[in-house]
């Protein structure tokens, strides 16, 4: 039997290599990645303990779904301003990006 | 678990053996390269112009309802197993209906698509 | 005695799997291989799915992540193809090493909260292998009902919101 600890353990990991692609990326494209990551680790914590603390409801697993749904919409939508963005601006790097930074 | 540890080995024994034919063929074929030779092969057709061109944002939007469908059909499956077992506890008529809600909300957005053209292919 | 010690390596590969491609995403230069190196983190995660014995979820997984997401975003990449050559800095020039802290601080956060607090959790509980897609199936139609009428709003409204933004202008785009 695995530890639970080893799946938290698994999903802080992932959790922060999404947050540093977040921070350290300047593709737009790159950002969504780690955010996905982000999302990712997410579900295996809800998973893991759903799994674990109650068994016979599926409780974490449902709402793993609706995440996956959220994270399919947030990738169709984010997509849709990168390459709205490209369009005008000709490029996706974030730093270059400040026509609304006030 | 057990039935997953075959498809896991299964795996395994499929890439291991990939990579062994192909290292098997670069070991013993000759090498002899020419420029016709080391042309992307594309059915026949010459090739011209970098793969890495710009595409049109027709293929984006395809692939963005095809998305919206894709997560659509993960709430279809569960529901589709359970339908039978609603029927027998007398609640068909509100699962069906629940389903019919659901695909009807998103009928609405492919109609969306479609009167604005972007599923029309030029 | 065995088959624990084989769940456990099947954990430790998968774990190896998913973190050392998730570092490739967040590293390596070109973008196009920190895509595919996504796909491989979410084929891996799918794999802790199928351990965790959620096996609706595995597939939902590879359907919705490497069949949908992970080709959604390959489009878009070929669609802004012009930063895709490696000559263009995809990562941050200076200061590359402030994330760094920043995540690994969260992380030895994180990890404290879950080792301290996880093993109070390890409530071992039976083998149970049983098909999770009816017992979903049942709780979407009764328990998260308003839920899963909710996520097709959802949906709808990112749909028509990504073909509005997406959608090119005839008027005024020769192209």
């Amino acid at each position: 039997m695995i530890p639970l600890e080893w799946y938290l353990g698994l999903s802080a990991a992932l959790f922060c290599i999404g947050i540093f692609a977040v921070l350290s990326r300047r593709n737009a494209i790159g950002i969504l990645m780690g955010i996905e990551l982000m999302l990712n680790a997410a579900n295996i914590n809800l998973v893991a303990l759903a799994r674990y603390m109650h068994p016979h409801i599926l409780t974490g697993q449902v709402f793993a779904i609706f995440i996956m749904t959220v994270a399919a919409a947030e990738a169709a939508v984010g997509l849709a301003i990168v390459i709205s963005v490209y369009r005008n601006a000709e490029h996706i790097n974030i730093d270059k990006i400040t026509t609304m930074k006030w | 678990m057990d039935n997953y540890a075959y498809i896991a080995l299964f795996a395994v024994i499929g890439v291991a053996f990939s990579i062994f034919v192909m290292l098997l063929s670069w070991a013993i074929r000759p090498h002899r390269p020419s420029k016709v030779k080391l042309e992307p092969y594309e059915c026949g057709e010459i090739p011209f112009g970098n793969a890495w061109r710009q595409f049109k944002v027709g293929y984006y939007i395809f692939a963005l309802v095809f998305v919206i469908f894709d997560v659509e059909a993960i709430f279809i499956f569960p529901w589709a197993k359970e339908l039978l077992n609603f029927k027998a506890k007398g609640l068909g008529v509100f699962a069906f209906a629940e389903m019919m809600i659901f695909i009807a909300i998103l009928v609405v957005g492919l109609i969306y698509a479609w009167r604005k053209g972007v599923l029309k292919w030029d | 005695m065995p088959t624990i010690t084989l769940q456990q390596f099947m954990f430790g590969a998968i774990a190896l799997v998913i973190l050392g491609s998730a570092i490739l995403v967040a590293t390596l230069r070109n973008i196009f291989h920190c895509l595919l190196f996504l796909a491989l983190s979410f084929l891996g995660v799918a794999g802790v799915y199928l351990l965790l014995s959620a096996d609706f979820l595995a597939a939902v997984q590879v359907l919705v992540y490497i069949g949908a997401i992970t080709v959604l975003m390959m489009f878009a990449l070929m669609m802004t193809h012009r930063v895709m050559t490696t000559d263009i800095s995809q990562s941050l020039t200076q200061w590359w090493l402030a994330p760094l802290p920043i995540a690994l601080g969260i992380f030895a956060v994180l990890f404290r909260v879950y080792v301290r607090h996880g093993g109070q959790a390890l409530v071992d509980t039976k083998h149970h292998a049983v098909p999770t897609t009816g017992i979903i199936g049942q709780a979407l139609l009764t328990r998260y009902m308003l839920p899963f009428e909710l996520a097709s709003i959802l949906l709808l409204v990112a749909m028509v919101g990504a073909i509005i933004l997406a959608k090119e202008d005839k008027s005024d785009d020769p192209a």
